[in-house]
């Protein structure tokens, strides 16, 4: 008899690094995935799959998958235009945002943003923190990388 | 993206995007990505590679001004 399972992302010694830094998780952590069918099916799946991997890893990590196409409102709260996305959410919603299946490089990311998103703790200078607490205007940064 | 990150925490007033290139490659055309890891702030100011964090700083700043 054979069981069939999903092929798993994330092997014996990845779950147990990232569980030590889960240690240092404090609330909460809401992950918020969008997908789609009809675009990037195949990639949406594997971004799913392997949040939910990481969301296993800790009780304070909960998994929300909503559809681009039909959570629309939701998406635009989030300001989430494009799949797959995944939002990450503390106890607040921090700006915190993923496009694409964050592999290799990514996931360190990925895993940092959780860890900062239920710390809510930033580890900035504080010449920094005092000039981000003046800023007026909406700040919208994009990091663009690659896997490898 | 650490820094990026950071700042999205510390402040209501910022969101940090990552994007893997690869997977959206009309993105990375209209932001002229040739480079990794590339930032773009408010699409006005961008930079390609990692910088300290008071030139990161001073990246938003400019791009807010």
């Amino acid at each position: 008899m054979y069981i069939i399972q999903p092929m798993a992302f994330l092997n014996a010694q990845t779950q147990a690094e990232v569980r030590k830094q889960f240690a240092a998780l404090r609330d909460p952590v809401r992950l918020v995935v969008f997908s789609q069918s009809l675009d990037a099916a195949e990639l949406c799946a594997q971004n799913e799959q392997l949040v939910r991997e990481v969301a296993e890893l800790s009780d304070l990590l909960t998994l929300e998958v909503l559809n681009l196409a039909i959570d629309r409102q939701r998406a635009e709260a989030y300001g989430v235009e494009r799949v797959p996305a995944i939002v990450v959410e503390g106890a607040r919603d921090y700006g915190l945002r993923f496009y694409g299946v964050p592999a290799g490089y990514e996931f360190s990311n990925l895993i940092d943003a959780i860890v900062l998103a239920s710390t809510g703790e930033a580890a900035l200078a504080e010449e920094t923190r005092a000039a981000l607490a003046g800023l007026a205007a909406d700040v919208d940064i994009k990091v663009f990388s690659t896997p490898t | 993206m650490r820094l990026a990150q950071q700042m999205a925490v510390a402040s209501d007033r910022v969101r940090a995007t990552a994007i893997e290139a690869t997977e959206f490659p009309d993105l990375s055309r209209a932001y002229r990505v040739m480079a990794v890891p590339k930032v773009v702030i408010n699409d006005r100011v961008e930079f390609e590679g990692a910088l300290p964090e008071a030139e990161f700083l001073a990246a938003v700043l400019r791009a807010t001004a």
